[in-house]
């Protein structure tokens, strides 16, 4: 009896081993472990067999089971494995493939510049302003100490569409609009975004319409070192964190003193190139202490509050920035153009 | 304003500064130099020489062979080409080993079997700027004048080892538009002092006949003229025209060159008449006469009104003052006898009579920024001695002057307390004194305080600013230190309507569209292409002096500019096109603009081709009106707002009458948006493109805050799917409306999932599939009760909108 149950275990565990489905192996099961199975067989031939021998054989046949019972979990496992294994293997597909598309838009390059500018002032506790761009002459010129005889106010320089209104040329006149508003009171602190006009042919460097940021601040004690410190701390906001700025004199009709305002060349960093004409610095903005006209026909008295103001083109910075060559790409909106400005 | 530097040098001692120190000091102090030129375009080994002998060359007609005596032991033999060679000429020879402009090396050569030892070269090939010669010197060989000397280096006698700076100069600086302006300039930068020119006239014994009276005081304030007996036009010497060259002037003749060049030295327009022409020697300045013409020195005839100043005798006009002379008085080589004017006129005078003419001269330029009032006299006895000193001109005794008045300086006042408060710096009065020194202003004074008068070269200071300005630069911008403004604090925030707009365009960026901005000024014809959404009674603003027909009205609609831009992309090849613009229009009601018009904020946008870019799962998506309507829904849920409802209108121009939708909330409509009308995309050669436009005050009022949010709801809800057939004719939205009013609260969402037309059913039917949620906030949903909704609801379309359940 012994004998013949080892035999069984062996032959059992030699075909659970060989078996390679489910179904067979449930079979199997059947067949060895099963109600009329071998194992229940060979139990019931227990009956013929001593006292002494039964719980021997007893043990035994506890432990054929358990060998059996282990050996068909085992296979039980290892045969779903494969058919999952086959079947994932059966799943695989080219990740290599694009997917899905999902369109993305794109910021103009010059959008992209002014809100950079406008979130870098807002952080400096700038309001951002704004002005109607068909403007009086009045705003435009006259309360920016340009008066009518003035040489810069050319009629062949602007878009007048009377005597008295024109498309404005320059920011500046939000400068006088939001001071008037403000009605003597101080700190004016603006930014002022917006859309120019002047009477230029389009061509690669001027465009008859382009974008200009002014800036202004008006307060008690205010000096040209405020000015500095203004624009090196937006310079080094906008253009990384070692650069510098320098001003050069300068001439505006609505500033005293003025300075031009150069920044480290950003192509080269300082070092010379044929950005900046191997000078190491790039000139960028106009500015200077609000002269003392311009104040007193806003409303405020310059012997009690000064101020300065600052101006960039937004086209200039941006083809600086972005490498581009040719102005008239801003507004041709050529889609492979826009299409370029998806990053960061 | 071109400066030579050897000529500057006369004027201040350069000596130690590089003209590229020179040019950078200037710079960073306020007279910016664009550029700094050599005026050697690479000479090098060229020398003067002396043409002994010149024969005919034995085997070439066009040669000769000339024998030149350049200083050394041995004559060379040189072969050359220009007919104009002749025996006797003083003339550059470059040697063997010189360079020429343009990389040419000279060699030692033969020329059909004769050796040449050298070149005899032109002024162009001496790298002369050939506009700039002197007429004698445009063609062949360069003849010098006969006291050039002999074994001289030709780069040092022609001025080529000079270096000229280009400034740039603002419009207040018109002071560096003469040689002595710079000077000072130069002086006060580097604390050295100016060397003023001589001008020492020697009178014979006659008494100066001219007769000067000033009839129009107002435009001319001053009239000096000096007479000349026997000079002898000839050309200017070398030196001369080296500096007229540098300065970019052409040498003309001696007496011509000479009010040329004082007009560079001192910024003083002059003009010289042969004297001969001038009836009784009499000068009066008076203003034209309405119809009078006047030949001037160009040979053209000049048509005079009367705001134009002349220079006259008793007879005719003589000179247009300050803008032109006349060609009847003009100095030609026979003249003899001269009259040199030095005076004043009015910039606004010059300035609008060379505007009116279209005339702008060296001289007009200077008047009209502004000419020195009180250095009139002295610029014209500098010209009057050099005159005397290259014609040889015998000058009679005397200046005829007329004088209305004299400018007088500026004064000017301005404190420590004051510089050191504008700049941010704590100067002492002793670092502020020396800069007024170098200045060369005078200034009276404490400590704490200067009483400045500013010399009238200066024209530009007139505030204490100013004065701030003067030190400010001197001292040194870099100097000034960096702070920032103290004092209240400021909130800075965009307001509302600016974060709107962020938002919108951030949103409709990521929906997939690409952001444009395109020109405000567009063609008349093209304005009202496609309805704006306020056009009305507005009339496009135009422009009074438009450059170009195509931008010479104010968009009053974003859509033309859009509808261009799709086209100008699909002329490139660019198909699929998905743009939108944030931008202003421009409405006035008026005929003739007093007021300004009404600037509106509008969000456009334009779709066209493909919607999703070629992919390789093959399924394509042509731009189409609910691709547009998808786009604006988007934009309009992200912007909260609510109750949207569209309507199809048929008449708007420039859109399609069956597939446009206007986008209204409650009574307030927020734009439109459909396919561009065929006839308009045929006109602008587009395909089928579909756009939007919305006003985006009205999406600020239409938008809403996101407020309490609703609680997440702990009954189950209840799906019933209803599909009706209805009438072609009925609209989705019809359909919707019905559902929702017979739904009432219990209706928690209500989606459209399927519109099915075709062989299924009858052929005027189509099918439209909804698919219903409902859910009660307070119980468990009974069947009966949504039943009963259920029932309500099909009763109600029945009813409105005929609509049967489809079995």
């Amino acid at each position: 009896m012994q004998t013949r149950l080892q035999e069984m275990k062996e032959s059992a565990l030699g075909q659970i081993s060989q078996v390679t489905e489910s179904a067979q192996l449930q079979d199997l099961r059947v067949k060895y472990l099963g109600k009329k199975g071998e194992l229940t067989e060979l139990l019931r031939g227990m009956g013929s067999l001593s006292p002494e021998e039964r719980p021997v054989v007893g043990q035994l046949v506890n432990e054929v089971r358990e060998a059996l019972d282990a050996a068909f979990s085992a296979k039980q496992t290892a045969l779903e494995e494969a058919v999952l294994n086959a079947k994932l293997a059966s799943q695989t597909i080219d990740v290599t493939l694009p997917g899905r598309p999902v369109p993305t838009g794109t910021m103009h390059p010059l959008s992209r510049i002014i809100e950079e500018i406008e979130d870098i002032f807002i952080g400096l506790g700038f309001e951002i302003a704004e002005g109607p761009e068909v403007e009086m002459d009045h705003f435009n010129f006259e309360m920016l100490n340009l008066p009518k005889d003035h040489p810069a106010r050319d009629m062949q320089d602007s878009f007048y569409m009377t005597d008295e209104i024109l498309l404005r040329t320059h920011t500046s006149p939000v400068q006088a609009r939001t001071m008037l508003k403000k009605e003597g009171k101080t700190p004016v602190k603006i930014i002022c975004p917006g859309k120019v006009y002047r009477r230029d042919d389009d061509d690669a460097t001027h465009s008859h319409q382009f974008t200009q940021i002014e800036g202004l601040v008006v307060a008690k004690g205010i000096g040209m070192s405020d000015l500095k410190g203004t624009l090196l701390t937006f310079a080094k906001q906008m253009f990384g964190p070692t650069q510098q700025v320098r001003l050069r004199p300068s001439f505006f009709p609505f500033t005293e003193p003025s300075a031009e305002v150069d920044l480290q060349c950003f192509n080269c960093g300082g070092e010379g190139c044929r950005v900046c004409k191997q000078t190491g610095w790039i000139e960028i903005l106009g500015s200077g202490m609000v002269h003392p006209r311009v104040l007193e026909m806003a409303g405020y008295d310059p012997e009690e509050v000064s101020g300065f103001a600052f101006g960039m083109g937004v086209e200039r910075i941006a083809m600086l920035k972005y490498g581009v060559e040719d102005i008239r790409h801003f507004y041709t909106n050529d889609v492979r153009f826009l299409r370029q400005f998806n990053r960061g | 304003m071109k400066v030579s530097y050897q000529w500057l040098a006369e004027y201040v001692d350069l000596s130690g500064i590089t003209p590229h120190e020179l040019a950078e000091k200037l710079t960073r102090s306020g007279i910016e130099v664009d550029a700094v030129e050599s005026r050697n375009a690479g000479v090098s080994n060229c020398v003067i020489g002396y043409v002994k002998e010149r024969s005919k060359h034995p085997d070439a007609d066009r040669l000769n062979v000339c024998i030149v005596d350049v200083g050394q032991e041995e004559d060379l033999q040189i072969v050359c080409g220009a007919p104009n060679v002749a025996q006797g000429q003083k003339v550059v020879v470059a040697m063997v080993g010189a360079h020429l402009p343009g990389d040419l090396k000279i060699k030692r050569s033969k020329l059909r079997g004769v050796e040449s030892q050298g070149m005899i070269c032109s002024a162009k090939e001496l790298g002369l700027n050939d506009k700039l010669l002197a007429k004698d010197q445009q063609e062949g060989i360069m003849v010098l004048p006969e006291d050039a000397e002999v074994g001289m280096d030709a780069v040092s006698y022609l001025g080529m080892d000079d270096y000229v700076l280009e400034l740039g100069l603002t419009p207040n600086r018109s002071d560096c538009l003469s040689m002595l302006g710079v000077a000072y300039e130069v002086a006060a930068i580097f604390g050295k002092e100016v060397i003023l020119p001589a001008a020492d006239v020697v009178e014979n014994g006659e008494q100066n006949p001219i007769q000067v009276s000033i009839d129009a005081q107002e435009e001319s304030y001053q009239y000096h003229g000096r007479h000349f007996t026997n000079a002898q036009i000839t050309s200017s010497p070398q030196w001369m025209k080296n500096r007229l060259m540098a300065a970019g002037m052409r040498p003309i003749n001696n007496v011509v060159d000479v009010t040329n060049y004082v007009l560079l030295e001192y910024g003083q327009p002059l003009h010289a008449f042969d004297a001969g022409k001038v009836a009784e020697r009499k000068i009066v300045v008076r203003m034209a006469h309405e119809g009078e013409e006047l030949v001037t020195l160009d040979d053209q005839t000049r048509k005079l009104d009367t705001q134009t100043l002349l220079i006259t005798d008793p007879e005719k006009g003589l000179a247009i003052a300050g803008v032109m002379g006349g060609a009847n008085s003009e100095i030609t080589d026979e003249t003899k006898e001269i009259i040199l004017e030095a005076a004043w006129f009015t910039p606004q005078t010059v300035r609008s009579t060379a505007r009116k003419l279209g005339m702008r001269t060296e001289g007009c330029v200077r008047w009209e920024k502004g000419v020195d009032q009180l250095r009139v006299k002295e610029a014209g006895e500098r010209a009057a001695a050099l005159i005397q000193q290259l014609s040889g001109a015998s000058v009679s005794k005397g200046v005829a002057s007329a004088v209305v008045k004299e400018g007088t300086p500026a004064v000017v006042s301005v404190t420590l307390e004051k510089i050191n408060q504008h700049l941010g710096t704590s100067l002492t009065a002793d670092e502020v004194s020396p800069i007024f020194d170098r200045l060369q202003f005078p200034y009276e004074g404490t400590n704490e305080k200067w009483t400045v008068t500013v010399p009238t070269r200066r024209g530009d200071i007139t505030l204490p600013e100013d004065l701030v300005e003067e030190v400010a630069r001197l001292y040194g911008y870099d100097k000034i230190p960096t702070s920032l403004p103290t004092g209240e604090t400021t909130q800075g925030q965009l307001t509302a309507e600016q974060k709107l707009r962020r938002a919108i365009r951030h949103h409709l960026i990521g929906a997939g569209l690409n952001e444009a901005i395109s020109y405000a000024l567009v063609h008349p014809d093209r304005v009202e292409d496609v309805a704006g959404l306020h056009q009305g009674e507005t009339k496009p603003v135009a422009l009074l002096m438009p450059m170009s027909e195509d931008h010479s009205v104010l968009r009053t609609s974003l859509l033309p500019s859009l509808l261009e831009t799709v086209a100008y992309n699909k002329n490139r090849q660019q198909h699929d096109v998905a743009i939108f613009e944030l931008g202003r229009v421009f409405l006035s009601r008026q005929e003739v603009l007093t007021e300004l018009p009404e600037e509106r904020l509008y969000v456009g946008g334009a779709l066209t081709g493909q919607w999703m870019p070629q992919n390789w799962m093959g399924a394509k998506q042509p731009v189409d009106f609910y691709q547009v309507k998808g786009v604006v829904e988007s934009l309009l849920a992200g912007l909260g707002i609510q109750d949207v409802q569209y309507k199809q209108v048929s008449e708007l121009a420039g859109m399609h009458p069956g597939r446009t939708a206007e986008v209204w909330v409650k009574d307030q409509r927020l734009g439109y948006l459909g396919q561009v009308h065929p006839g308009t995309e045929k006109a602008y050669d587009l395909s089928e493109t579909y756009v939007f436009q919305l006003d985006i005050a009205a999406l600020g009022e239409a938008a809403k805050e996101v407020g309490h949010y609703s609680q997440l709801p702990k009954f189950p809800a209840v799906t019933r799917d209803l599909a009706l057939v209805v009438n072609r004719d009925v609209h989705a939205g019809t359909l919707e409306a019905t559902i929702r009013e017979a739904a009432g609260d219990l209706l928690e969402s209500l989606t459209l999932f399927d519109v099915y037309m075709g062989e299924r059913i009858a052929q005027d039917k189509k099918s439209m599939a909804f698919s219903l949620v409902f859910r009660h906030s307070e119980h468990t949903l009974q069947d009966e009760e949504v039943q009963q909704v259920t029932a309500a609801i099909v009763e109600a379309l029945k009813n409105t909108a005929g609509a049967e359940l489809r079995m």
